[in-house]
């Protein structure tokens, strides 16, 4: 059998086909003379990966459009500007975090984690880079801001979204009052950070006197953000609960607030518990609310409800901007990247936290 | 003696009935209070600057000569972020959801999800330490070769610390939101008008472009819009990334500056008038992205009921 049918099987098939080789062909030679004309402006990686990035596009839809036909070169032109968007995006991602844990991994160090930034000068780091010593003074301030801060933002927002999301799955009927609370939480996701910021600022400088400056009115800028969030993910875990579920306890003659209390939020917990963690991981990152409503320390303070006070991204902020020692530099570069690196590992875990919560805690019912 | 227990138990759960009805119905409020009143709290705060006198105000000049630069500013800083983003994130929705082997399309969509869980702090670090001094050379490039044209106009910045470069650091922080919610869009295409497109002979583009993409209009749109409200307000990026300036028409040159990173560099050290001041530009950026948002949130809900299988 027949060789002959095999082989013009394949030809009727594969007529007028580029053989599946031929993509990496094209691949080979473009790099080839994507280096040879990087070479001509100054050889460099970018330079390289855009001439091999641009003769493969060329050199690729031609060969498909000579041999396949122009409709099949630019359904292959349209896939490799997809694939080309998709590997674009990642480098950034990859960059940033390549970045983080290079320049951030050499400042981690016990030290880095459990002391703060109190007394140490701009002498302190010309000492240290002059003598070779390594750097002093760490985060351990804005690791406690931040985790207070945090904490408070959450204690505000957590029962406000939560019932909030509760009248309009529950008890909204659909009513202006429905609609404008649904409408206005989608506008309230896309405040500016700095404005909330600006907003709490403007709250407690009328209420306290101008310039009041604590963790507690950075708590309630962070709210302001996190609220939003908090009610669009509970609505939606709350939506799918199954209706049944409440019918049955109607039934039973179970109250509509015990029916809510104990059989809808139940069953939707894990999914308003990461949802919170994801909320959390939101707010925990922001700069700009931060640096208008709780000022910058370098002392740990444990009290949100006076003085000032650090977060990692303040810190981060102020150590780039502003190093500590204007003459030498690296001590506060590196403080910044170590706090960055020790920030996306929190935002990170929460992440985490969040999926393991919504894959543990989910509802064994099979629907 | 039955029916006083009855009543009783009843009262007992009317009340908690009531309680917490009206503990959620006090919440729903609170949430449009809040909003009320970050408009007002701004308003009163920034009404000084009304009353001032035009040459108190920073610049000499008024508060409009004060805030026509950085609005302008804040603006091009957005339209570069979106110019690269969108086409970038529909792509990259694209590759998720039609291209990439279905095994991996729902890693690939968390890895691009991570780009939206890094603080924006981080990204200002980024591009103030790392992009920045890359792109510098291709600006000198620009500068040399194509400086006639007004916005690559020469002399290019030696640290790179752009308004380009903040327009990069801020497309990568909306490319997220512009892939997730263009793929939630792209997967709901009806999948009968997909096949019956590709059992018609169309290949995959023709398919996307005849199927998916007049589908999705609407959803990217609103998609980019919202894009454009996290760009407009975005504060840390454009602070540690650009070195602001005076309104230049070169984004490869320093100058240039946006409303919120105005803010963030001059809050902390301002007071009285100074303080009204960056207060009024919150409050005008506050009124632009409320605008963008409200347009895009209605693009959503017109389309709402065209969503789905149809």
């Amino acid at each position: 059998m027949t060789s002959a049918t095999l082989a013009r099987r394949q030809s009727s098939l594969t007529k007028g086909k580029l053989p599946s080789y031929a993509v990496w062909l094209v691949l080979g030679a473009a790099l080839v003379f994507g280096a040879a004309a990087a070479s001509l402006v100054g050889f460099s990686a970018v330079s390289w990966g855009l001439f091999s990035a641009l003769f493969f596009l060329l050199g690729a839809t031609a060969v498909t459009a000579v041999v396949e036909g122009g409709r099949k070169a630019t359904d292959s032109l349209a896939t490799y500007l997809v694939y080309g968007a998709f590997l674009v995006a990642l480098l950034p991602l990859l960059s940033v975090l390549w970045t983080v844990l290079e320049r951030g991994l050499p400042g981690i160090s016990y030290d880095f984690l459990f002391t703060s930034l109190n007394g140490v000068t701009g002498a302190v780091d010309n000492a240290s880079v002059a003598n070779g010593t390594p750097v002093l003074g760490g985060a351990y301030h804005a690791v406690v801001g931040t985790l207070q801060i945090t904490l408070w933002a959450t204690a505000i927002s957590v029962p406000i979204g939560l019932l909030a999301a509760v009248y309009l799955v529950e008890y909204g009927t659909g009513g202006p009052l429905t609609r404008a609370i649904t409408f206005f939480v989608d506008v309230m996701t896309g405040i500016p950070s700095i404005v909330a910021g600006l907003f709490a600022a403007a709250l407690f400088g009328l209420l306290f006197g101008p310039g009041t400056r604590t963790g507690f009115v950075a708590a309630v800028a962070l709210s302001v953000l996190m609220i939003p969030v908090v009610v669009r993910s509970t609505e939606e875990m709350l939506k799918i609960v199954p209706n049944e579920l409440r019918e049955a306890a109607y039934a039973l003659g179970v109250r509509k607030w015990r029916t809510i209390t104990k059989v809808v939020i139940p069953t939707a917990i894990s999914g308003i518990a990461s949802g919170v963690t994801l909320a959390i991981a939101r707010v925990i990152g922001e700069t700009a609310p931060i640096l208008v409503t709780a000022g910058f320390a370098s002392a740990i303070n444990w009290n949100v409800f006076s003085g000032w006070m650090s977060t990692l991204p303040t810190l981060i902020y102020y150590q780039i901007l502003t190093p500590t020692s204007p003459t030498n530099t690296d001590p506060s570069t590196q403080r910044a990247w170590a706090a960055a690196l020790l920030l996306i590992l929190m935002v990170m875990l929460l992440n985490l936290v969040a999926r393991l919560i919504a894959r543990m805690f989910a509802p064994k019912t099979s629907r | 003696m039955s029916t006083t227990t009855l009543t009783e138990t009843r009262g007992a759960g009317q009340s908690g009935d009531k309680i917490f009805s009206g503990a959620t119905l006090a919440a729903g409020c609170l949430i449009l209070a809040v909003l009320f009143s970050v408009a007002v709290f701004l308003l009163v705060q920034a009404l000084p600057v009304a009353s001032a006198d035009p040459a108190e105000i920073t610049g000499g000049a008024g508060f409009t000569t004060y805030i026509f630069p950085i609005v302008i500013g804040t603006i091009v800083a957005a339209a570069i972020a979106l110019l690269i983003a969108t086409p970038l994130g529909i792509g990259v929705a694209l590759f998720i959801s039609h291209y990439a082997p279905r095994r991996f399309a729902q890693g690939f969509g968390y890895v691009i999800d991570l780009l939206a869980a890094i603080p924006s702090v981080v990204y200002g670090a980024w591009g103030y330490a790392v992009l920045a001094p890359e792109l510098a050379k291709g600006y000198a490039w620009l500068a040399e070769n194509l400086g006639w044209i007004p916005i690559f106009e020469g002399p290019a910045s030696q640290t790179g610390r752009t308004m380009l470069t903040a327009g990069i650091v801020l497309a990568v922080m909306v490319l997220p939101i512009i892939t997730s919610l263009s793929r939630e869009i792209f997967l709901q295409t009806p999948n009968l008008h997909e096949e019956a497109a590709l059992a018609m002979g169309a290949t995959r583009w023709e398919m996307i472009r005849m199927a998916v993409l007049p589908f999705a209009r609407p959803g990217i749109i609103s998609a980019a819009m919202l894009g454009l409200g996290r760009a407009l307000g975005e504060t840390m990026a454009v602070a540690l990334v650009l070195s602001g300036g005076a309104l230049s028409a070169s984004l490869i040159a320093s100058g240039n500056q946006t409303i919120a990173a105005e803010i963030a560099l001059n809050f902390p050290e301002a007071f009285g008038l100074r303080l009204s001041e960056l207060i009024a530009a919150g409050l005008v950026l506050f009124v632009i992205t409320l605008a963008v948002n409200m347009v895009a949130r209605w693009i959503i809900t017109r389309h709402k009921e065209f969503s789905g299988a149809n």
